[in-house]
């Protein structure tokens, strides 16, 4: 999937890295400095998603998103910011910023939040029956079928593998994971997703011949039909 | 206004300078008012001596006129009025002003004021005084329009009244130097021990932390504001002393896993090799030493975030209930992995003032030690209590681990502590101090008990933490299956 993002970092050094990084993965990147040029560019062009450091000369983050969604841009927004407490966090989001990055960050984090930012944008609509190959979720009746065959899942395995299908075909990383199914904003010290991750393929995957959960080395997992 | 232009204003804008003002003001207000009383009484007293008489002349003079009439009258008059050295006045004329009787030469030009006396003043009636003084009078008309005065001389109580107002200005006078000299010694008094304070912090603003205000014990409001201080210093020097430590220790624990990394990263460098596997090797062992050293921040940043009392105002009700709950459903699987049991009791349920995110972590935390150090087939159980005695809440990690001597019980919540037992499994010696750090954000304490065997640590709420809510008090016991 190739998108076209806007990067808004007044550190060069790290703006170049992401626009390196961006690139590598098949993307196309511009750059912007400071704030003013930021929010020229994001008026001008289209973008698919935007990189944003909060703390910006001339205009900080915040504001700059704030004034692109009352103008109705409503572009996915990623906040890049060296404050990591909760309530930077919840400042961030309230502005009109979609997710929340805390620097320093793995670029593959970067990487699958604004992959999961922009998919989840391109399909929008409301579902109630969720479907990757032969694997069906039922979102109403809380079910989960594998080949017509019916999967039994504690509560909480069933909110996991709804966050890996919802995202199917996308990295999501194991912060990603405890941020949305967890609600937790901070790494436990053990990796304890490896650990749900390895139940959910004991009944998802075990006794079919195609995996569908598939480990991402460095990055995370990926849920994704055979090909 | 600038004091260098004035030095001579700097006094009058010294707090001594003031209160001694404040304090002669009001000195100088009731001494002003005890003289007026005291000169009102003493000359009213005096003037109603007179009264009384001339009173009683006028009492003699009705007789006489009463028993022999008008010519008895005017008998009277000169015969009272030719005593040598008195201090009463008389005088009858006729209805034409000529004078029958009386040491005055003419009727005075005056009317009669209050209560019927009339003031004038008289030169030479050939009374005690050579002078001229005042004189107070009673007129009447008598029958036939002959008209009557009847008076007293006035000129000793004018005297005395001189003689009062003389004191009295010196005693205002003396006043005013006692009471503006006294209220500069006391304000001063006071002052220098306020001054004594401000020297203490100017040598601690200079760096010299062990300063501390001298006290002079009689348990006064300064002397108090002295403890207080004192105590606060105290605080700050405790505060100070820790920081240096932790700064101490994080540069410590810091620097190894950097040397490591570095010395890592020169040995590929320098290793003769064309292998882009190795590189790639050492690459990926790099990234998960900085990972780590980056978790050791994240944690360190976490702690002090809990630290600082600045995030006490963003304390919201935090339902403990779901945050046992979601730790337990986390850690449920990570434990039967290794082989133990977590089993979770939710005993009753309670709502605390608190950060959500930081509870969660700090139950997370315990949950990780006590899967990380209970071997095989341990069993580790997490206990939510409501109110009891002397606590709104309590949340208890209990293991069937190792446990801690009870010497290092309280040194396991210092930063970078690890036990010599625990040197041997990942960590950076930081949970139990982030856990530590979230209780006493949440006025919340750490118990760490023996389990006979491993250990049992609770994370106990006091009352006043508990957020109000109707009907949330279910007691009773029963065994959440979790996974």
């Amino acid at each position: 999937m190739l998108m076209k993002v806007l990067v808004i970092e007044d550190d060069q050094q790290a703006a170049s890295y992401l626009q390196k990084g961006l690139k590598e993965a098949g993307h196309v990147v511009d750059l912007a400095y400071d704030g003013k040029d930021g929010l020229f560019l994001a008026g001008s062009e289209h973008y698919d998603v935007m990189v944003v450091d909060r703390m910006l000369p001339g205009r900080d983050g915040l504001s700059l998103v704030e004034i692109l969604r009352a103008t109705g841009n409503d572009t996915p927004v990623l906040f890049l910011s060296a404050l990591g407490s909760v309530d930077d966090r919840v400042k961030g989001l309230k502005a009109g910023g979609d997710d929340y990055l805390t620097k320093p960050f793995a670029f593959s984090e970067l990487l699958a939040r604004i992959e999961v930012l922009v998919r989840r944008r391109s399909a929008a609509q409301p579902q109630t029956k969720l479907a990757v190959a032969d694997l069906e979720l039922d979102l109403l009746s809380r079910t989960v079928k594998r080949s017509g065959k019916v999967i039994d899942l504690l509560p909480r395995e069933f909110a996991l593998l709804e966050y890996l299908m919802r995202n199917a075909g996308s990295v999501v990383t194991r912060t990603m994971m405890l941020e949305n199914v967890w609600d937790y904003h901070f790494d436990p010290q053990t990796n304890v997703i490896d650990v749900h991750i390895a139940r959910l393929r004991q009944k998802i995957d075990k006794d079919f011949p195609a995996p569908l959960i598939h480990t991402v080395r460095g990055a995370g997992y990926s849920l994704r039909a055979p090909e | 206004m600038n004091a260098g232009f004035f030095p001579h204003l700097r006094l009058l804008r010294t707090t001594p300078f003031r209160l001694a003002l404040l304090y002669l003001g009001l000195f100088v207000v009731s001494v002003s008012v005890i003289l007026l009383i005291l000169y009102s009484t003493t000359a009213g007293f005096l003037e109603e001596e007179i009264g009384e008489t001339i009173a009683v002349e006028v009492a003699g003079l009705q007789d006489q006129y009463r028993n022999n009439g008008l010519r008895g009258l005017v008998d009277a008059v000169r015969d009272r009025s030719a005593a040598p050295h008195t201090n009463s006045i008389y005088l009858l004329t006729t209805p034409g002003g000529v004078v029958l009787a009386g040491n005055l030469t003419g009727w005075p030009d005056v009317k009669p004021g209050e209560g019927g006396w009339s003031h004038f003043k008289v030169s030479d009636y050939g009374g005690t005084m050579d002078r001229p003084s005042t004189a107070m009078a009673v007129t009447f008309t008598l029958p036939g329009q002959f008209r009557l005065l009847v008076g007293r001389d006035m000129s000793e109580l004018d005297q005395l009244r001189g003689r009062l107002m003389a004191s009295l200005r010196w005693v205002f006078a003396v006043t005013i130097v006692l009471g503006f000299g006294g209220g500069l010694l006391i304000a001063r008094g006071a002052m220098r021990r306020i001054e004594a304070i401000n020297r203490t912090t100017r040598q601690i603003m200079a760096g010299d932390l062990t300063g501390r205000v001298p006290r002079a014990g009689g348990g006064d409001e300064i002397d108090r504001l002295a403890v207080n201080l004192n105590a606060m210093l105290d605080q700050i020097e405790r505060l100070m002393t820790g920081m240096r430590q932790v700064t101490e220790s994080v540069a410590h624990d810091l620097r190894t896993p950097l040397s490591r990394l570095r010395a890592r990263v020169e040995l590929a460098l320098i290793r003769d090799t064309d292998d882009p596997e190795v590189y790639r090797a050492v690459l990926q062992d790099t990234i998960t030493e900085a990972d780590r050293l980056l978790a050791t921040f994240t944690a360190l940043l976490s702690i002090a975030e809990a630290e600082s009392g600045a995030k006490r105002t963003d304390l919201e009700p935090v339902d403990l209930t779901e945050v046992v709950r979601l730790a337990a459903d986390l850690y449920e699987p990570v434990a039967e992995e290794k082989g133990q049991t977590l089993s979770t009791e939710i005993r009753g349920t309670a709502t605390v003032r608190g950060n959500e995110q930081l509870l969660a972590q700090a139950v997370s935390n315990l949950l990780d030690n006590a899967v990380k150090y209970t071997p095989e087939g341990g069993h580790i159980t997490l206990l939510l209590e409501g109110a009891g005695p002397g606590r709104a809440a309590r949340v208890t990690v209990a293991d069937s681990g190792s446990g801690i001597p009870v010497e290092m019980r309280e040194k396991v919540l210092e930063r970078f502590v690890r036990l010599d037992t625990a040197r041997a499994s990942p960590g950076n010696g930081l949970g139990l101090s982030l856990v530590d750090a979230v209780a006493r954000l949440h006025g919340a304490h750490l118990v760490l008990e023996d389990n006979e065997p491993g250990l049992r640590i609770s994370l106990v709420f006091p009352p006043d933490t508990a957020q109000e809510q109707a009907g949330s008090q279910k007691v009773g016991t029963f065994a959440a299956p979790l996974g």
